[in-house]
């Protein structure tokens, strides 16, 4: 198990260098520090030594993969590069343009999005497979027909009419709960309610008919048969028997975004204000941050290889049978 | 021969035509050939899926109109004058929508309204200055006194419009019949029996039901149209439902382009992966892997705002916004194809992989035949249905993905007509006070019915073509 987890580890590595690289082309090499400059001080009439003084600034101002004037090592270190991709590998984030400290702040801001998209995924989870489940449970008759009716049905409306939707008439015409804001504490759980309820049923749809898929497919194996035979209830067979086997399949799409719901989710966030690590990204994209947008493609990939190890790793828990 | 106008397609147009001439050559190969007619037939039987394809088919067409643009010859006081060409490029679908697109009004105006949303001043006879809700330009300018005549004048157009084109569709209903009892050599009261009854081998009942229902639907909004906005008019003053039915093109070609563009690397990458295995199988993996740990979101915003700093830089190189526009869109479908190519791609390296293996490849491979036709030949048309398979369930995500893109701000471009953008600006126009909803409404509306029937169909086309359901 040991000897996995660290060859799992070894593996992301080359995998990182691959995402840093494609960062650095994409931020620093399809477009120099110079239009950067250029960007931010205004595209026309800009003097060249208003961009050199932007660049030094924000430490642009060197060679950006090989620094031919320094000596030794600093001929490699003293690169953008250097200063800016590989030090991401030792979380050391920099500054943002504004002059913000990233790493501070995306400490900061991980809270409210952890706290908006774990019950989120909590709620959306149980809600998916109890509602799935019914469905299984009534399968061939109409509760099940139009059960898929309603569920192609609910995912066929876009996610941002569930927030508009669910904003106008929860905050705006009942006022019941705000329609945006955070706050800190057990303050936030007013705050929380909407965006985690609009998440739900914006997620029921296709939540409910993929897990109906796969417990469909396990009821048509012959194991649950045999549980049958031997005169066990229906609901007996599909909660002890069915919903253990499809835990494997529900797994590997459940663990695999748990460490990525740090991040948060772009569209919620900033729909409800929530000072979390999404609306972050929308704002350095709005503001055309790319040391935040470079930053936050970096810890996503990150995170999304190591949601993949804990995603074989919570195999072993559920299946006996795997081994690591 | 001179045309009065000048045929000026935008890039996004070529594809399109290249799409749709791919199609077309698909169909024509397909229906030769009696193996791969039958998953089409079980498509054709299920009515639900023939109802979402009628209702497809009316958006391409809507689209397709849209994608053929030319600008107009300008006007020459005389003869001798150099041909000079209208700056601004139209298309086929703008000239039908003619009167839409220039009834114009000052600002917002509600559905079916004959007067503005706002107070003027207005100054009256007299000279005397009063601020009243003025009169609209043209929704319901030919009513005298609205508020009265609205609304007999409403229901008579209604009317008049429905028993018009159930009349006609009634009338078409029985042509086809007729037609049918032709072909199938049954009289035409047993053949419009089964129709009702929908025992007919292809579902002609829900074909004609929808095209029916559309028909009736186009025909009263069409009329309506004319003399008010149907869907309220936007901030400034566009008849919104011709915003919505603009929109229709922007939502096609990016779900259609994206798969255009993407499906070559998926196949050809996918492939060689699973048949060459070794070294090759570990490059293309190695670089899906990096790929696909970047969260989609993340790596479509870093693009588009990179091909945002480009864009600017090369400001000269465009010459119109619709040009930018359209590149913009392109560029966009570009980057959205590859982060959406990785699945396919994983797919095809599996199925590739099993496939090698298989008797008749190995049979085939002892025989000398060479890889490069093993792989055209034998390999890729028994991965054709996870190809289609592919297409059609991409396109309904990539649809929705345009309007949250265009929300966050890495979408089509500010100045294209989409839905994304219209839910955007709808933002702002619901916290007004009375709420402006329609803009929303109507983007809602256009972009549910197409979204429902691409996910209708597409799971029809799943179930034919996947072996793993087919005789479920």
């Amino acid at each position: 198990m040991i000897t996995y987890i660290i060859r799992r580890v070894l593996y992301a590595i080359p995998i990182l260098i691959g995402v840093n690289l494609l960062t650095f082309i994409l931020f620093f090499v399809v477009n120099t520090p110079d239009d950067m400059a250029r960007l931010h001080l205004g595209m026309k009439r800009v003097t060249p030594e208003a961009i050199e003084k932007w660049k030094a600034d924000h430490g642009y101002n060197i060679p950006v993969a090989w620094n031919a004037s320094a000596k030794g090592v600093d001929k490699i270190t003293e690169t953008i590069f250097f200063k800016k991709s590989i030090s991401l590998f030792a979380f050391d984030f920099g500054f943002a343009d504004d002059g913000r400290n990233i790493g501070a702040d995306i400490r900061e801001r991980m809270w409210p999005s952890l706290a908006i998209a774990l019950p989120s995924l909590i709620v959306g989870l149980f809600v998916n497979i109890t509602v799935a489940m019914l469905i299984a449970f009534f399968r061939a008759t109409y509760i099940d027909t139009w059960g898929i009716i309603v569920a192609v049905g609910m995912m066929s409306v876009s996610s941002l009419f569930y927030i508009i939707g669910g904003q106008f008439v929860l905050s705006k015409l009942f006022r019941l709960v705000p329609i945006s804001g955070y706050d800190g504490g057990l303050n936030a759980i007013k705050f929380l309610i909407l965006p985690v309820l609009v998440g739900l049923v914006g997620g029921i749809g296709s939540g409910t008919r993929w897990y109906r898929s796969i417990f469909l497919e396990e009821i048509g194996k012959d194991y649950v048969r045999t549980a049958r035979a031997k005169g066990l209830s229906e609901l007996t067979v599909l909660f002890r028997h069915v919903l253990r086997n499809a835990l494997v399949p529900i797994l590997t799409g459940v663990v695999v975004v748990i460490p990525l719901l740090f991040m948060g989710s772009l569209v919620t966030e900033s729909f409800f204000s929530i000072p979390g690590l999404g609306s972050y990204t929308i704002d350095a994209i709005n503001s055309q941050d790319f040391s935040i947008v470079r930053v936050m493609v970096f810890l996503g990939s990150v995170l999304y290889i190591f949601g993949l190890i804990l995603t074989d790793i919570s195999y072993t828990w559920v299946d006996p049978r795997v081994r690591l | 021969m001179s045309f009065p106008f000048q045929f000026e397609p935008l890039w996004t147009d070529w594809l399109i035509y290249l799409l749709l001439v791919l199609v077309l050559g698909f169909f024509l190969y397909v229906s030769g050939k009696e193996h791969l007619c039958a998953p089409w037939r079980q498509i054709r039987r299920r009515p639900l899926a023939m109802s979402a394809l009628v209702l497809l088919g009316c958006y391409i067409s809507i689209g397709l109109m849209d994608s053929v643009h030319f600008r107009k010859e300008l006007p020459r006081a005389d003869t001798r004058q150099e041909l000079q060409y209208d700056p601004e490029v139209l298309s086929l679908l703008d000239v039908v929508l003619e009167r839409l697109k220039n009834n114009v009004e000052r600002t917002y105006s509600a559905p079916f309204a004959a007067y503005a949303f706002n107070k003027e001043m207005v100054e009256g006879p007299d000279g005397t200055k009063t601020r009243v809700y003025p009169r609209l330009k043209y929704g319901g300018a030919h009513l005298t006194n609205p508020d009265t005549e609205r609304g007999p004048d409403l229901l008579l157009l209604v009317g008049e419009r429905a028993i018009f084109g159930l009349v006609i569709v009634v009338l078409f209903s029985a042509l086809v019949i007729l037609i049918l009892s032709q072909k199938h050599q049954t009289p035409p009261g047993e053949m419009a029996r089964k129709v009702f009854r929908g025992e007919t081998e292809t579902a002609w009942r829900a074909i004609l039901f929808t095209l029916g229902l559309l028909f009736i639907l186009v025909g009263i909004a069409a009329s309506l149209s004319v003399k008010y906005h149907l869907f309220g008019t936007d901030k400034v003053g566009q008849d919104v439902l011709y915003l919505a039915l603009k929109g229709i093109r922007t939502g096609l070609v990016i779900g259609t382009l994206t798969t255009l563009v993407m499906l070559p690397f998926a196949i050809f990458l996918g492939i060689s992966a699973g048949f060459f295995r070794g070294k090759v199988d570990d490059a293309i993996q190695y670089l899906y892997t990096t790929l696909s740990s970047i969260p989609g979101v993340l790596l479509i915003a870093a693009s588009v705002l990179i091909l945002q700093v480009y864009m600017d830089k090369n400001a000269d190189a465009f010459a119109s916004v619709t040009e930018r526009a359209d590149i913009r869109l392109l560029f966009l479908c570009l980057i959205l194809g590859m982060t959406s190519w990785i699945g396919l791609c994983r797919m095809l390296r599996g199925e590739t992989l099993k496939l090698r293996e298989m008797e008749y490849v190995q049979a085939a491979k002892t025989l000398g035949v060479g890889n490069q036709r093993i792989i055209t030949h034998y390999i890729l048309p028994n991965v054709m249905h996870l190809v289609l398979i592919a297409v059609v369930l991409d396109f309904s995500g990539l649809v929705l993905a345009e309007a949250v893109l265009s929300y966050v701000g890495v979408g089509v471009d500010p100045a294209m007509i989409s839905w994304g953008n219209m839910i955007n600006s709808a933002r702002l126009e619901l916290a007004r006070e009375p709420v402006v909803w329609w803009s929303l409404s109507a983007a809602f509306v256009f972009m549910f019915v197409l979204v429902l029937a691409a996910n209708v169909f597409s799971d029809a086309v799943r179930d034919a073509f996947d072996p793993r359901l087919r005789g479920r």
